[in-house]
């Protein structure tokens, strides 16, 4: 199963190979080069996971993460960046991201983080069906 | 030497730095020596002066003192002998106008005369009558005198012209010395003759002896060419010439001072009897009339040598005691600035280290995706995948852009002042939690490791990540400075300020003064070639000072390192930056 990745990150060189990489992974991979364009395409579409970059012009990281979440809080968001604070970390965390990872970072790893983000959603989907199922049994009695 | 050097202030220890930004303020050596210099003066010149001023106020008017009350006695002196004199003169006077010239050649007469003198005045020897032609017409005494003639001697033309005359002291037929007096008269006819007289000089000895004269004084007569006329107590026998020069004439009493033939400074008091050839001399010696000065001097002198050694010690302890704190505050003063110059260099380090290391994580990412997209693209095409030459390539390529994402996130760390999280501590859990991590490479090396732990020590407040990470730095710098078999001592204790005091020493190669200089620097290494970082210390500097702590180093190439991180029971309040 191809998961759907979109990838947020001003650098467009970084951008290109990340995605090119991803692919290669058998993923689906949109990106965006700003915040402003990540997020319109974050509503356009169903993704699995967001990699989304903490240090951006015009709108940074977290505030994107923000953003996302009020839109659509079940969309799981891996932040990147070049230079991690325990602040920034905190900060993520609280807003609902599922991790931060530190530049340059590990394909693998970042492959395992986009795994647990889409086996997140799956689990979340499922419950969702689940709970739908029990409410269309509840009020149809069977 | 070194009990010299014990007590030498620290001030005069040091060599003076006069250049650059940590020179002493002052030149302690130059200040305290001008201090005392100063202070000396201004307090020993007035006490001096004062004192030689009082000194020299004080001796003069003992002296004068004395000078006057000597004056005074040889005036009386002088009055009595005097009126001992004229007394006797006016005796013979009135005997010439009372009795007529005949009456007096009577040798009865002349005798019941004499007896009534020796009992009224008492010292009259004997009486005669000398006439005009200078025979000595009529005499009553104990020699046969009588027509002896007396026309060729001096005194007996000066009584003709004078009237009257009074003889020097000379020693007659008994060996006892006397003076002779004669007055003359003039009879109604016009001749003329001269009672003549000699008495005996009993009477005026009588009279100095009896003057009291302190400082081995002495009171005599002379005669006008300095010959003594009367017993003296410490000078030349009677009749001798005395060895100073004869004063001048004089209606008053005069002093002055002289030396005596021993050379010592006397002072003589003089005064010329009117109308007789004497001239009363009193003579002191200076240096015992000024006796009682002497001893007033001597507490005078010590009081002031006392007051001098005394100011002086004052001096040198106030004046060394100030300049010495004065030196130590300044000291104090430079250490801080060092210290801060050199946290305040770390900490641009840090900042600088930090930018570096931000700018280049992100071209780093790009050249880990570029790289990484090349392995990928090799890795799916066939005719690449096997061509382990440039898999190869690519794969130290990744590797060494993930050894830059190593130093760089080091840095990070370096620069990062992280809020920890705050928690009671063990510093004993601490220590063995550390040593479990290199268990196995202690045993391997065969390192032992003595710990010595303070049991008072109590349990305190810290980031337990933190000082994990800073002994392990420094326990895993120890491993790698010592050979097999090496020996690695820590040792934590309470100190005196109540802070806990962990130090770790071990026996491996040490280090020069000049790399110890350069420890906490980043990228300062010794390890290059193993793969060092020159980041440890550095990053362990920084969490120390996170903790409020302070760390310490001592070594000695080819001896051993030390480090010392003194930590606080409570972390400073305002963490991180």
């Amino acid at each position: 199963m191809s998961e759907k990745i979109l990838l947020i990150d001003d650098e467009v060189d970084f951008l290109s190979a990340m995605a090119e990489r991803m692919e290669a992974r058998d993923m689906k991979v949109s990106t965006a080069s700003s915040a402003k364009e990540g997020l319109e395409k974050a509503m356009a579409g169903s993704f699995d996971a967001v990699i989304l970059d903490l240090r951006m012009p015009e709108m940074d990281g977290i505030e994107t993460l923000k953003k996302l979440k009020e839109k659509n809080p079940d969309l799981e968001v891996i932040l990147l960046t070049g230079h991690a604070t325990i602040k920034d970390g905190i900060e993520a965390m609280k807003l609902g991201a599922l991790d931060l990872l530190e530049k340059p970072a590990d394909i693998n790893a970042l492959t395992e983080k986009i795994k647990t983000a889409q086996a997140k959603k799956m689990l979340i989907v499922e419950k969702k069906n689940e709970a739908m199922i029990k409410k269309i049994m509840a009020t149809r009695g069977w | 030497m070194a009990i010299l050097d014990r007590i030498k202030p620290d001030f005069l220890k040091s060599r003076n730095i006069s250049t650059g930004p940590f020179r002493q303020m002052f030149n302690y050596s130059r200040i305290w020596r001008w201090a005392m210099l100063l202070t000396a003066l201004v307090t020993l010149l007035p006490l001096v002066l004062i004192t030689t001023l009082d000194y020299q106020v004080t001796r003069k008017s003992i002296e004068s003192e004395h000078l006057l009350r000597t004056l005074r006695v040889g005036s009386n002196a002088k009055r009595t002998i005097s009126y001992f004199l004229s007394e006797r003169v006016s005796a013979l006077s009135f005997i010439v106008r009372a009795k007529t010239y005949e009456e007096l050649n009577d040798p009865d007469e002349l005798a019941a005369l004499l007896q009534n003198l020796r009992e009224s005045f008492g010292g009259f020897v004997d009486l005669g009558v000398i006439d005009n032609s200078g025979v000595q017409t009529a005499y009553a005494g104990p020699y046969a005198l009588q027509g002896k003639d007396y026309s060729d001697q001096e005194w007996c033309k000066e009584v003709r012209d004078k009237g009257f005359f009074i003889s020097d002291v000379f020693l007659g037929f008994r060996k006892v010395p006397h003076l002779v007096i004669s007055v003359r008269h003039t009879r109604p006819d016009g001749s003329c003759y001269i009672l003549r007289t000699a008495i005996e000089t009993q009477k005026f000895n009588e009279i100095l002896t009896a003057l009291e004269l302190s400082g081995r004084g002495d009171a005599f007569l002379i005669n006008r060419q300095g010959v003594i006329q009367t017993p003296t107590r410490y000078q030349k026998a009677i009749f001798e010439k005395i060895p100073y020069q004869v004063p001048e004439f004089s209606e008053h009493t005069e002093i002055r001072e002289d030396t005596n033939p021993e050379g010592q400074p006397v002072i003589i008091c003089s005064a010329y009897i009117p109308d007789s050839p004497y001239i009363l001399i009193i003579l002191k010696h200076k240096n015992d009339m000024m006796q009682s000065w002497n001893q007033t001097r001597i507490k005078l002198i010590g009081f002031l040598a006392i007051s001098i050694t005394v100011i002086l010690l004052a001096i040198f302890a106030f004046t060394t005691y100030f300049v010495n704190n004065m030196y130590l505050a300044d000291e104090r003063r430079l250490m801080t600035l060092h210290e801060m110059e050199y946290s305040n260099k770390l900490a641009s380090i840090g900042r600088l280290a930090a930018g570096v290391a931000h700018e280049i994580n992100n071209p780093l990412a790009i050249i880990n995706e570029k790289a990484g997209l090349i392995k990928d693209l090799f890795t799916y095409t066939d005719s690449y995948s096997a061509d382990t030459r440039i898999m190869g390539l690519i794969d130290s390529v990744l590797s060494s852009v993930e050894r830059c994402g190593i130093i760089t996130k080091r840095l990070l760390g370096f620069a990062r002042h992280m809020e920890g999280t705050l928690e009671s501590i063990s510093i004993g859990n601490i220590i063995s939690e550390v040593l479990g991590f290199l268990h196995k490479e202690a045993e391997y090396r065969n390192i032992s490791v003595m710990v010595n732990l303070d049991p008072t020590i109590p349990e305190f407040t810290s980031d337990r990540g933190k000082l994990q990470q800073i002994l392990l730095n420094i326990v895993n710098n120890a491993f790698a400075a010592m050979a097999i078999g090496g020996r690695l001592k820590i040792d934590a204790r309470k100190d005196n300020a109540g802070q806990i005091s962990v130090s770790i020493a071990d026996n491996g190669c040490g280090m020069t003064e000049e790399e110890l200089g350069k420890i906490y620097e980043p990228f300062y290494s010794t390890k290059t070639k193993t793969g060092g970082t020159g980041l440890g210390l550095s990053i362990t500097y920084g969490l120390v000072q996170d903790l409020g702590g302070r760390i310490k180093v001592a070594s000695k190439k080819g001896e051993g390192t030390t480090f010392t991180i003194v930590l606080p029971l409570q972390p400073p309040t305002t963490t991180g930056k």
